[in-house]
């Protein structure tokens, strides 16, 4: 659950400005979209998109600060690799080139960082992509959290794919590649000495081939927008795209998978799925012709396996996204306010 | 999944509905007591399954609701002192005093840790014998025997850098509040079951024989809550009053005796303020004098403070079932879950932040 709202207009930076949901765009608001602003940047969609010699190449980075730094399914350093990839996949381009920095602190075990190292080289050579260049820096004892990595990526947008969350139309359907909440539940559990019968593991993954599959069995253009709902997971990559697109989405609750030892783990900490973090999901918006077709191809691919259907856009309360529940009743699915955190009772 | 699906079926949640509108013969106005059953309702709109003579308003069971502003300016006071380490249940963190919130007292440097248990502020406390560690103790009867249990242990370990601030608050006494108030609309009650489950329910005979008004302990599941509005139903159609257990897989009506003896060893009752209510006579608890050493209140010289309620705010009207939030001008408006005038709007259990929630939806069509 969305736990008591924060004070807004706040002097100092708080936690909940990095969770991706309604501070974290407030942030961007109010800080930095007004001293940055340009045609690119101001689509806000996960990657900037430019022509570059006649080419359309999308570019985008992302930073990691994850704790714990290895986790089940996954670790910093392929999570690194993988989300820079899925932010440039959403643009629909194929990935081509990483950067690599990294914050190191002081006394950080090198043996943990040959590790992380090796797993990021690991990720980029499954996914096709090479880290070409990059940066370490060392900060005293105490000023860092053992390491934190940025990624830089680039990728070539192919002929005639635009993709923008601002392209959602009434009538279009909304897609879901698969189960929901197994990366935010694997940390919590792992960060806080949760042990369930089998370890929930990460869905941390490179999306780009799914992307390209999805790409192939439409038609031109019935792909209009994809998002990976990372930080303030399904409910903010939706509410997002309601408003970029001012329009309205409405899902369906029995239609959304959620696995049932995070379910378990959901209802434990008290906290909504639909706000927790994926790693290896999409959310795709699709016109409602092509909607059977790019399932139907999206679940060839294992990392979209259990795509379905989960929702419609529409035109009535533009930027408000709703959920039809099992019982047949109507709620709002409100963007998260500020850090999801765990009720008292 | 087991033990949650079996609870949440849509097919036997509409079979009870249409018993309900089948026995309903005139209109009644029910009240869930606690804030967890305002949010099922919501959150699975189970209000849209009744039949529109039952009214549902919703009460003042969301301890992070009623924590008077002045409580949560001690917190951040006793947070920003140096050498502590305040610890809390996450959804307090947020919860704004009169000024600042406990997130803005961490981003100003204080040592503010969510845990999950007070068990944890323990650990804390061994583990960091040179700073002081304070953990606050807020909830129902629900919450109390944890943190009653963290406290007896501080003090049989010997653990010297340990405390709590308390602002625990009690059920019954709030409900007496409501049913003895001359505008009291509630026919019938959903007694909170998780309190229930702490204390049993004499207490709750004990208001049916004075007040004699129906009640049902209530389960926190769509259909404990549908099965629940169905038992009063009853009572209420065919004219007697009693307490119902509807929550029988937690539930007895002795409650949960050695978590009530660690109540009665370390605390004892008080009078309380409630945000959004004002002072209930012997409505929570306090330390006892023995556990003076592990009182926040005492070991720390905080000082007064007096913090006012906006003006706009009608969440005394709100807690008490006599409106609803969208009576309220400001709602959605000048009072949002980002900026909220008063105390139901500023827990996600809250009766205004759960219909701003999950119901901004039918109001903005409205």
């Amino acid at each position: 659950m969305v736990c008591p709202a924060p004070l807004t207009q706040r002097d100092r930076i708080v936690l909940g400005h990095g969770s991706g949901g309604r501070l974290s765009a407030e942030l961007l608001r109010d800080v930095f979209l007004p001293l940055f602003s340009n045609p690119v940047l101001d689509r806000m969609d996960d990657q900037a998109i430019v022509e570059i010699g006649g080419s359309r190449v999308a570019f985008t980075t992302d930073s990691f600060v994850v704790q714990p730094l290895f986790f089940p399914g996954g670790d910093i350093g392929s999570l690194a690799v993988h989300g820079t990839i899925n932010d440039l996949a959403m643009g629909g381009a194929r990935p081509l080139f990483l950067s690599a920095g990294f914050i190191l602190e002081e006394g950080f075990s090198t043996e943990a960082l040959r590790r992380i190292a090796a797993s990021m080289a690991e990720a980029a050579a499954a996914a096709g992509v090479s880290i070409v260049t990059g940066d370490t820096k060392v900060v005293e004892r105490g000023k860092g959290d053992g390491v934190f990595i940025n990624t830089t990526g680039i990728g070539i947008v192919p002929e005639g794919v635009r993709l923008s969350a601002s392209q959602a139309r009434p009538g279009d359907r909304v897609i879901l590649s698969g189960a929901i909440g197994d990366h935010g539940i694997a940390i919590l559990a792992k960060r806080e000495g949760l042990e369930f019968e089998t370890e929930i593991l990460s869905d941390s993954a490179a999306l780009h081939e799914l992307v390209e599959r999805m790409l192939l069995a439409a038609p031109a253009g019935a792909v209009r927008c994809l998002r990976d709902p990372t930080r303030g997971g399904v409910s903010s990559a939706l509410n997002e795209i309601a408003l970029q697109s001012r329009v309205s989405i409405q899902i369906e609750e029995s239609n959304i998978p959620v696995r049932d030892d995070v379910r378990g783990a959901c209802e434990l900490l008290g906290l909504d799925p639909l706000y927790v973090a994926n790693e290896g999901k999409l959310l795709a918006i699709v016109a409602p012709e092509a909607a059977d077709e790019i399932v139907a191809a999206m679940r060839l691919d294992p990392r979209g396996a259990e795509a379905a259907i989960i929702g419609s856009v529409g035109n009535e309360s533009a930027g408000m996204v709703t959920m039809r529940t099992a019982f047949g009743s109507t709620r709002i699915v409100d963007m998260l306010a500020g850090e999801q955190l765990p009720r008292i009772c | 999944m087991k033990y949650v699906d079996e609870y949440r079926d849509p097919k036997i949640a509409l079979a009870v509905a249409g018993e309900i509108r089948r026995k309903v013969t005139r209109p009644w106005v029910l009240m869930e007591v606690c804030g967890g059953q305002t949010h099922t309702l919501m959150r699975y709109g189970i209000d849209e399954l009744l039949p529109p003579d039952i009214e549902m308003v919703h009460g003042p069971g969301c301890p992070v609701c009623v924590t008077p502003l002045e409580m949560v300016d001690r917190a951040i006071r006793i947070a920003s002192l140096p050498g502590v380490i305040f610890t809390s249940y996450g959804d307090m963190l947020r919860v704004p005093g009169s000024e600042s919130d406990l997130f803005q007292a961490k981003a100003q440097g204080a040592d503010v840790r969510v845990v999950y248990s007070p068990m944890d502020a323990l650990k804390i406390a061994r583990a960091n014998p040179n700073r002081k560690v304070v953990f606050f103790g807020v909830g129902f009867e629900t919450t109390a025997p944890a943190n009653g249990m963290a406290v007896w242990r501080a003090r049989c370990e010997g653990l010297t850098n340990f405390s709590m601030l308390v602002s625990h608050v009690l059920v019954p006494p709030a409900m007496r509040l409501i049913l003895s108030s001359p505008a009291n609309r509630v026919q019938g009650f959903i007694a909170p079951g998780h309190v229930c489950t702490v204390m049993g329910y004499r207490e709750y005979e004990d208001l049916v024989a004075e007040f004699h008004v129906p009640m049902v302990v209530g389960g926190f599941e769509p259909l404990d809550l549908l099965e629940s509005i169905s038992m009063l139903v009853s009572q209420l159609e065919e004219g007697h009053a009693e307490v119902e257990n509807q929550y029988a897989r937690s539930v007895n009506s002795e409650g949960n005796l050695p978590a009530q003896n660690i109540l009665r060893e370390v605390f004892e009752v008080s009078d309380r303020q409630w945000r959004g209510i004002g002072p209930i006579a012997g409505s929570g608890y306090r330390l006892r004098d023995e556990y003076a050493d592990f009182d926040a209140e005492r070991v720390f010289d905080v000082g007064e403070s007096h913090a006012a309620e906006p003006k706009e705010c009608i969440s005394a009207l709100v807690l008490q079932g006599l409106k609803k939030p969208v009576d309220c001008p400001a709602f959605g408006k000048r009072c949002t879950p980002m900026t909220p005038l008063g105390a139901p709007m500023v827990s996600a259990e809250g009766a205004c932040a759960a219909y701003y929630q999950y119901r901004r939806h039918a109001t903005a069509i409205a």
